[in-house]
């Protein structure tokens, strides 16, 4: 399978099974054009008739020739050899965990998926000893995985910020002892951020994701606190110095757009004006009734705003200035292994959800939903059979997704969106299959724009993957 | 290639 197209005057052909990309010329293009799968030996003499009142014949015939040799190499039209390691290798041990610290919220952000904080179950906050379970969980069920992620996450966690830290003193504590290698995120509004609790953070957290939905207007129109008032004036300076202070360690700025800033690009660049370089921002994905939900209607619009972007960051780095932005990222050379692709984002199966009642989900999108409900911390109860379930939510199972050309790159894409769009975890959320496929076409392009500044079209000899 | 550039081992 090839997936072929044309953005930002690059011809861009993407060979699904090997993860070649490949920029062609007009001629190679056409040719492809008559083909969806394997290339005979010879040219047919229909196409290249065809193709001969646009093409010199010779140039046909020697096009001709390298596209054969790269199906020949397996990088054109390359089989699909992977259904075997699907239901193999998808079971795993639980090596990552989103602890619902705090059910609370100091804000009362319009698009909140979590229910404005607590997720409709009652504002509370997680006790320290259900912390504590959650790091005994996740040691017991990590088998020999190494390294253990833990995201703490509400609500505002910032909100909880004792119990937060105990529970990293906790796991450090015992870490060493059962060779565990723990990775703390925190995910934050930044409303209570202050000195200590930056210094804290930068220290201990590998990962700090900090919420601002770009422009001031923007931000303050749906991230608003209870009174209704914006954040933005509050938020914005603490985030500057966090993000000074956080040397080498990785952190976002990460946003949410709605119908309200289709022109995002703008958003994007003014993340980068306040001096922030690792930027994300997603599309909102919530019931089309409301106002500011993104529609089947608005995907034109909103395609056009990530081809500019793309065309805005090509730009930018074409004149020295680095920034990166999450959902363009891709690479091509030493990306996810095939099985990592085959798993996904691990929901359900390497990947769980904590609430403060103890209560185990498959993800953060899944808490509150009670048929979705795994087990509970505290009476040590864990539905295995679930598990499997979404072990085996891979992209072979998937009607819409296993002919389909973006497979490894989404991996199936979200199973929260498609049970609560589609109503079944296996059936693809349109709307976001569509800007997934837009995404990952800008940032091949990107990697293709990029590549143009550094080589001049010459064989580099070491790492070249098919014969001179 | 004068018609070809390719930029990059999944199956691997």
């Amino acid at each position: 399978m090839i997936h072929k197209y044309k953005l930002g005057g690059y011809n861009i052909c993407l060979d699904v099974h090997s993860g070649a990309v490949h920029v062609l010329d007009d001629v190679a293009y056409d040719i492809l054009e008559y083909y969806e799968e394997k290339m005979p030996a010879e040219m047919p003499q229909n196409i290249l008739d065809e193709l001969s009142a646009k093409y010199d014949r010779e140039e046909l015939l020697e096009t001709w020739n390298a596209l054969l040799e790269l199906q020949e190499h397996g990088l054109l039209f390359s089989p699909d050899d992977y259904e075997q390691f699907a239901d193999l290798m998808t079971k795993a041990p639980i090596k990552s965990m989103c602890i619902n610290i705090s059910h609370d919220c100091n804000l009362r952000c319009e698009y909140c998926f979590a229910a404005k904080g607590d997720f409709g179950q009652g504002r509370c906050l997680m006790p320290l000893e259900t912390a504590k379970k959650a790091i005994d969980f996740i040691i017991a069920n990590s088998g020999t995985r190494r390294n253990l992620e833990v995201d703490f996450f509400g609500g505002e966690p910032l909100m909880n910020f004792d119990v937060v830290k105990k529970t990293v003193e906790y796991a450090r504590s015992i870490e060493k002892k059962f060779n565990k290698n723990f990775r703390f995120t925190i995910t934050t509004n930044g409303l209570l951020l202050d000195d200590e609790k930056i210094d804290y953070i930068n220290r201990e957290m590998n990962n700090a994701v900090l919420s601002l939905d770009g422009r001031k207007e923007v931000n303050d129109r749906l991230r608003v606190t209870p009174n209704g008032k914006g954040c933005y004036d509050t938020i914005v300076p603490k985030y500057q110095k966090l993000v000074a202070g956080r040397g080498e360690k990785d952190y976002y700025i990460r946003g949410t757009f709605t119908k309200y800033n289709l022109d995002f690009t703008n958003d994007v660049l003014h993340y980068r004006d306040l001096g922030f370089d690792q930027l994300s921002i997603e599309p909102v994905v919530s019931d089309p009734k409301l106002d500011y939900s993104i529609k089947d209607e608005d995907l034109p619009r909103v395609f056009e705003e990530y081809e500019r972007l793309a065309q805005t960051m090509i730009n930018s780095r074409r004149k020295g200035d680095y920034y990166n932005f999450f959902h363009f990222m891709i690479d091509l050379n030493q990306g996810p292994c095939a099985i990592k692709r085959l798993r996904g984002c691990g929901c359900g199966n390497e990947y769980v959800a904590v609430t403060p009642q103890g209560d185990i989900y498959p993800c953060h999108q899944f808490v509150g939903m009670e048929q979705f409900k795994m087990g509970n911390l505290n009476d040590s109860t864990f539905n295995n059979d679930m598990k499997l379930d979404f072990a085996k939510a891979n992209v072979y199972s998937k009607e819409n997704c296993r002919d389909c050309w973006a497979k490894f790159y989404c991996s199936g894409g979200c199973n929260a969106n498609n049970f609560q769009y589609e109503g079944d975890i296996r059936k693809s959320h349109k709307t976001s299959c569509a800007l997934e496929k837009k995404r990952l076409e800008c940032a091949i392009m990107i990697k293709a724009a990029l590549s143009e500044d550094s080589d001049d079209m010459e064989c580099d000899g070491e790492d070249c993957i098919a014969p001179c | 290639t004068k018609h070809i550039k390719t930029l990059n081992n999944l199956k691997e």
